[in-house]
């Protein structure tokens, strides 16, 4: 028994390493977005048409270099992720909300809502998102607003198909049975014994899902169906880059890199919530 | 190492000699510590123990699976003398020295015949593969042979059943195929892991004795690991007895059960529940068990006779239950399929009173209690609870009789929710229901109900997989206690346990049941428990109940050719018995049905008081 005990410890240790990382890199530029008010009263709008393009670490003033308007790269990315971090973090955790509130529903209560519900799903599945999204934001119109509803109703589908299916698994072991045996309540089985078993998958889609949409914004934005293009946002930028990277990699590199730190952090976190989450430990990768 | 084993005689040499083997896992974790036994050609070894005590591991270990497992042979040596050549020392052989000798001169079965076979082929090809590799046959003299191994293992209809697929076989089936494969090579040593543990009891009387008769004819040696005395003394010739990793005793069968020395074997065998142990006694009785106490036996519990029962009004009253299952539909989706779980069952239970429903599996004894626990719609009949109709009920009050109903699953583990401590387990059907409503009132009734288990308060902050089966098969009783039924249903509650666990849950359930004023529906197909705890037993068989009676007429009056099969089948643990005389042969009839197709209801003719016996037809008597 010596193994059993000695395990869990080693591996707390090794969890609460994913936890530091996680928080610095995520939560560091969480904050740095949330101070750019005060860091960049600009909004890095300011322009320096002599220093136009000026490669990183040569000038004190610009530290990551400029852009062809010889805009702040530093003040741009930390104010770009204003947006892209808003887009990320409430459409995923809209189309989370509702879609495991879906699939809840049609796992555990099954029949003809279910297939409603899952065949739907399929439908939206098969559409190709870039020709839904030019419809649906031409008729509603451009705006933050309603790119992250769109993404919400883009995306939940992913999360319903997903939490349906540990749903089905769950609902026919035992201790659901069992709980079902003692009298407790429909409701009540959802929310305290299968919603607690499905946060495991739930939790790793969420951070997939931020990197995602992060990107689906700026795909949006570049075909002129996102927020306002003179807003920066790292997917905004990155589009713009691509036109330099031959000769100034750094005007995409540096949103890239920012969209990559926020995700790994975010994988981090997530891979740690979702282990804390299991009392066992026993989660396999 | 020297052992005093009395094995060294010049006379012959052991096929396989097991010298201070010692396996690890993990960093330092030792599963096997310094195991010596000899195998002798053409004898079968038990090797016995309880979950944990390293038998398994020490019969991977011999074929060098544990290499694939996680484990390290630390230690010791396996010397196994082949056909021809030399005597070999299989931990230091080389990976193509052991290629050729698994399957060919060891052999092995494993405990669950699907998981070994693979679904995607068929038996034929499976069995003709080892034949190919192993003995360059071609393929058509590789089916021929394998046609032959299955008719060997008794199987019906060897030539069809070749080109069939495992899942189209049943459970005893898969195992005689196992048995097929592993002998068809003639290997000198069969290696059989719990080979009978998952199967129906006459299922497995009959796999035991294709085992012993095809021992006879090829001579050869089997270790056979098993947790089951009964099993040991119908088949061993010597038991090795293990215990926490190690060696605790080593005799011929009759020495371990006539005289066991060390003290674990004497614990071990005095909690083997044993079929007539209560001969000529009308009620259940509690009996102290002998539990290892630190590496001491003491003895725990007192004896007390069960007289709980008041016939006076019963507490439940099932009349003609049907419960069926749509299976198989149309692409239209018109039924054309059902199983025909329950067929016009009736019973009572009376308070204070134990009712074992006993069967095999596809009898229809779970669905009995998942609708009696309203998990399951019934198709028709009625039930009374307190003489109260529970179809005529109103929604709350079918509610409340989950308050006064409750279930205790087989499997502890998967019967608790992981993810929640035991003690919010044990509170949820206070909660559920509003039996209280303050919070450190609940929280004070938790720890009463864990110490009523023999668990302690500290334990309710605990999770499921922080505790060991017999404790957690304690939690769920707590659990079940917490609502303060009137009725509990035990479905295999004890049958997944350890015999030492498994009769020390016995004994707190009848003494629950004897201050509480409890009733038990005790389903589960094990004889020796229900003649341990039951007043009156029912029968199960194909969803009807053919024979229901007190526990003393069942079990020494039985009238039912099925209920008499049931007890022959029974292995007993006493090697110095006469084995079996009535052949048991065939295999549990399928439930389903075609649309339209009714079974024929049993008509019951009451024997004795109160015991009751189906009618048999002329045809079915004369097949048993």
């Amino acid at each position: 028994m010596a193994t059993a005990q000695a395990l869990p410890s080693s591996r707390r240790r090794f969890r609460s390493f994913e936890l530091i990382l996680g928080t610095l890199l995520a939560g560091g530029m969480a904050l740095a977005v949330l101070l750019s008010p005060l860091l960049f009263p600009d909004g890095g709008e300011s322009m320096d048409l002599m220093a136009r393009l000026v490669p990183p670490f040569q000038q004190a003033s610009h530290i990551l270099g400029t852009d062809p308007l010889g805009r702040d790269m530093l003040a741009r990315v930390i104010v770009g992720g204003k947006i892209s971090l808003t887009v990320g973090l409430l459409s995923m955790l809209g189309a989370m909300t509702l879609g495991t509130l879906m699939g809840l529903a049609a796992g555990y209560y099954r029949g003809i809502a279910e297939m409603v519900l899952m065949r739907f799903a399929d439908i939206q599945l098969a559409l190709p998102f870039i020709l839904v999204a030019i419809m649906f934001l031409a008729i509603l119109g451009t705006g933050l607003d309603k790119v992250i509803f769109f993404m919400i109703v883009a995306q939940w589908v992913q999360y319903a198909r997903l939490v349906r299916g540990s749903v089905l698994a769950l609902r026919e072991r035992e201790f659901i049975l069992s709980a079902r045996a003692i009298g407790v309540g429909n409701l009540r089985i959802i929310f305290t014994h299968i919603l607690p078993n499905v946060l495991g998958p739930i939790v790793v889609l969420m951070t997939l899902n931020v990197a995602n949409n992060i990107l689906l914004e700026s795909s949006l934005t570049f075909i002129g169906l996102g927020v306002d293009p003179l807003i920066p946002s790292w997917g905004g930028m990155l589009a713009d880059g691509r036109t330099y990277l031959q000769s100034a990699w750094w005007v995409s590199v540096f949103p890239g890199l920012a969209i990559m730190f926020t995700v790994l952090g975010l994988n981090l976190l997530g891979d740690w919530l979702r282990d804390y989450l299991d009392p066992t430990g026993q989660t396999s990768k | 190492m020297s052992d005093n084993t009395p094995n060294l005689k010049s006379s012959h040499q052991p096929l396989l000699s097991v010298r201070s083997l010692s396996v690890e896992f993990g960093a330092g974790f030792k599963a096997v510590k310094d195991v010596s036994f000899d195998v002798e050609p053409g004898k079968t070894l038990a090797v016995v123990g309880e979950s944990g005590s390293g038998k398994s591991v020490t019969s991977l270990a011999i074929m060098r699976l544990t290499d694939y497992t996680g484990g390290r042979i630390v230690g010791g040596e396996v010397m196994f003398r082949p056909a021809q050549g030399e005597a070999i020392d299989l931990t230091k052989a080389s990976d193509d020295t052991l290629r050729s000798i698994r399957g060919n001169d060891i052999a092995m079965i494993f405990q669950e015949p699907m998981t070994s076979l693979n679904p995607v082929f068929t038996i034929g090809n499976q069995i003709a593969e080892t034949l190919v590799l192993h003995e360059r046959l071609n393929a058509r003299d590789a089916r021929l042979r394998a046609k032959e191994l299955l008719q060997k293992v008794r199987l019906p209809d060897a030539e069809r059943l070749l080109d069939r697929y495992p899942h189209q076989l049943s459970g005893g089936m898969r195992q005689r195929v196992m048995i097929a494969m592993a002998l068809a090579c003639n290997p000198k040593l069969l290696i059989a892991d719990e080979p009978t543990t998952a199967l129906d009891v006459t299922i497995q009387a009959q796999i035991l004795n294709i085992i012993r008769d095809l021992q006879q004819e090829m001579g050869t040696a089997v270790i056979f690991i098993t947790h089951d005395m009964g099993v040991v003394a119908e088949m061993a010739d010597d038991v090795v007895v293990m215990w926490k990793g190690e060696k605790v005793e080593q005799a011929p069968v009759r020495d371990i059960f006539a005289a066991p020395q060390h003290p674990y074997t004497r614990a071990l065998l005095s909690a083997v529940p044993r079929l007539g142990s209560l001969q000529g006694q009308p009620l259940p009785k509690r009996t102290p068990v002998m539990v290892m106490d630190g590496g001491e036996p003491r003895l725990v519990g007192e004896t007390h006779v069960q007289n709980t029962a008041d016939y006076a009004k019963p507490l439940l009253q099932v009349d003609k239950l049907t419960t069926r299952f749509d299976v198989g539909k149309t692409f239209l989706g018109r039924v054309t399929h059902r199983v025909h779980a329950v067929e016009e069952v009736s019973f009572d239970i009376y308070p204070g009173e134990t009712l074992a429903l006993v069967g095999e599996s596809g009898s229809g004894k779970s669905t009995i209690g998942r609708t009696l626990q309203q998990l399951v719609e019934p198709t028709s009949g009625t039930v009374r609870f307190d003489g109260r109709d529970m179809a005529a009920m109103s929604h709350g009050d079918r509610r409340r009789l989950r308050q006064e109903i409750q279930y205790i699953f087989q499997d502890p583990f998967a019967s608790l929710d992981p993810r929640h401590t035991v003690g919010y387990s044990i509170a949820e059907p206070i909660v559920v229901h509003g039996l209280i409503r303050d919070r450190k009132a609940i929280e004070k009734r938790v720890h009463e109900l864990l110490e009523h288990v023999g668990l302690q308060p500290q334990h309710a902050k605990r999770y499921p997989h922080e505790f060991s089966g017999g404790q957690r098969q304690r939690v769920c009783i707590a659990r079940a206690l917490a609502s303060d039924p009137r009725l509990i249903i035990a479905d295999e509650s004890v049958s997944a346990l350890d015999v030492s666990i498994q009769a020390q849950i016995v004994n707190l359930l009848m003494e629950l049941q004897e201050r509480r004023h409890l009733s038990y529906l005790f389903i589960t197909h094990d004889m020796a428990v229900v003649e341990k705890i039951s007043h009156r037993v029912a029968v199960m068989y194909l969803g009807q109940i053919v024979e229901l009676g007190t526990r003393q007429a069942i079990f020494e009056n039985p009238q039912h050719s099925y209920t008499r099969k049931l007890l022959s089948a029974v292995p007993i643990a006493d090697p110095q018995r006469e084995r079996a005389k009535m052949r048991i042969e065939g295999e549990i009839p399928s439930p389903v049905r075609p649309v339209g197709q009714e079974p024929a209801i049993h008509r019951m003719r009451e024997v004795g008081p109160g015991h009751w016996v189906a009618v048999e037809a002329d045809a079915l008597r004369g097949a048993a």
